[in-house]
């Protein structure tokens, strides 16, 4: 009886000291936090992806708190979300305009062919420094898959040697677009109706061409019959300004190389 | 001197606490993913040996074994080390905040990390430290260090894990603890090093 009884005060008694020690620690040591960081970190979705211009979650809700940021920067979150940061602030929000991750590019292996055989690491970054990568296209996407390692919400997948992007995962964090040796993911508006160029190729009409049965020749058809002047064709390469383009399909129809499309 | 020199060698290289023991395997292979992040968890796992060895050693001498008690030795002990690391936590969040951030997640990860209780433990076994309180302390150094060795070793290997062309089957997982076999293997070549 009297060994049982010792090991349950030894027992008892370091447990007893230590959470003496650890509680009263805590209340000497306390350190302040702000409430409200860590309301606004709670709302956050915690996906530190970096879309809103700070280091991760933790650093946006802290640059909130200071007043040094707005709500309404959280792409991921979503407009819900971002009122609720808002509540929590007492001001009212504007809404960045929901965007999507757009890759400009048409060039499935059915359209573009390869110019070298390759063995090396199988990432975009590594086959990027090899002669520009192993597409015949210079601007392509080589569809190593980077983006779709990078990708938290599953929502790019390469298909056919081409990156694709599923609307409804994206959240455009725009880890993807980081990524991208070749720079050709763009962040477009999600919600509108627009004609886009699938092409990032801007070498002259003919070399497009050879290389890619769908690259934009620059011919300009498309800026000639657009009716709102929401086209414009620069180094080889037409480019539409979704906040002018009414939808009206006249480029889509006009272009030789079908690299237009809603 | 000596002494102290080949039980804190021994730590860090024959008796290598991830290598040849096989204590603390979870964080070895948890994160090793990038050296910065391992050798952040080294150094919390080091720290949190060192005061464990320091405040258990005295526990078994002075209360656990003229008692006795030796028997309560692991629950005690485990009752300790979590006591000792939230502490630790509360002491650098309040004093060196900026530890306490490049530490961040690991340093409550080490509550249940067995390699920490193993060294506490196997101090009372090792032949070396015979009962000596000074080599007992140096023993942990060593134990820790050796764990970050082992932790910086195995993150230059998974890097270039990474990038490697793996077949699909061992993708993930199994290259990685096949990884982890061929340099525990390579650890061997220490064997007698230290007598």
């Amino acid at each position: 009886m009297n060994v049982i009884l010792l090991a349950i005060i030894v027992v008892a008694g370091i447990g007893l000291i230590a959470g003496l020690g650890l509680s009263l620690a805590s209340v000497l040591m306390a350190v302040k936090t702000d409430e409200k960081v860590e309301a606004l970190r709670a709302e956050l979705p915690g996906a530190n992806c970096g879309a809103c211009g700070f280091s991760g979650c933790d650093g946006y809700a802290e640059a909130l708190a200071k007043g040094e940021a707005k709500p309404g920067a959280c792409a991921p979150g979503g407009a819900e979300m971002n009122e609720k940061l808002g509540e929590i602030l007492g001001v009212s929000v504007e809404m960045a305009e929901p965007m999507v991750a757009t890759v400009k590019c048409n060039g499935t292996c059915d359209h573009v062919g390869n110019k070298m055989f390759y063995t090396g690491v199988s990432t975009c970054k590594a086959a990027n420094m090899m002669y520009g990568g192993t597409l015949s296209c210079s601007f392509g996407c080589l569809g190593f898959g980077d983006c779709e390692k990078a990708c938290q919400y599953g929502a790019i997948k390469v298909v056919n040697g081409k990156a694709t992007v599923d609307k409804d995962k994206c959240t455009a964090c725009t880890a993807c677009a980081k990524v991208c040796p070749k720079s050709i993911i763009e962040m477009m508006p999600e919600k509108k109706k627009y004609a886009k160029v699938v092409c990032s190729n801007k070498d002259k009409g003919a070399v497009a061409r050879k290389v890619c049965e769908v690259a934009c020749i620059g011919c300009g058809k498309c800026a000639k019959v657009c009716p709102s002047e929401a086209v414009v064709v620069e180094n080889n390469l037409a480019r539409i300004d979704p906040a002018k383009c009414t939808a009206c399909g006249a480029c889509v129809d006009a272009c030789p190389a079908k690299c237009i499309t809603f | 001197m000596a002494q102290i020199i080949t039980i804190v060698l021994a730590g860090i290289l024959t008796e290598n606490m991830v290598l040849s023991k096989f204590l603390g395997i979870c964080p070895f292979l948890g994160v090793s993913k990038k050296t910065n992040t391992a050798v952040s968890m080294g150094i919390a796992v080091t720290l949190v040996m060192l005061l464990a060895t320091a405040v258990t050693f005295p526990i078994q001498v002075y209360l656990l074994d003229p008692y006795g008690l030796s028997y309560l030795q692991t629950i005690v002990f485990i009752l300790i080390i979590a006591a000792l690391v939230q502490l630790l936590e509360i002491v650098l969040k309040k004093y060196i905040p900026p530890l306490y951030t490049a530490l961040g997640v690991y340093l409550p990860l080490i509550t249940t990390n067995c390699a920490v209780l193993g060294i506490t433990l196997l101090n009372f076994t090792n032949s070396r430290i015979e009962g000596n309180y000074a080599y007992a302390l140096f023993n942990a150094l060593g134990a820790g260090l050796g764990f970050m060795l082992a932790m910086f070793i195995f993150s230059g290997v998974r890097t270039r894990l990474e990038t490697s062309n793996i077949p699909e089957s061992l993708k993930g997982l199994p290259i990685t603890l096949v990884a982890a076999a061929i340099v525990s293997l390579s650890f061997l070549g220490f064997a007698g090093l230290v007598k």
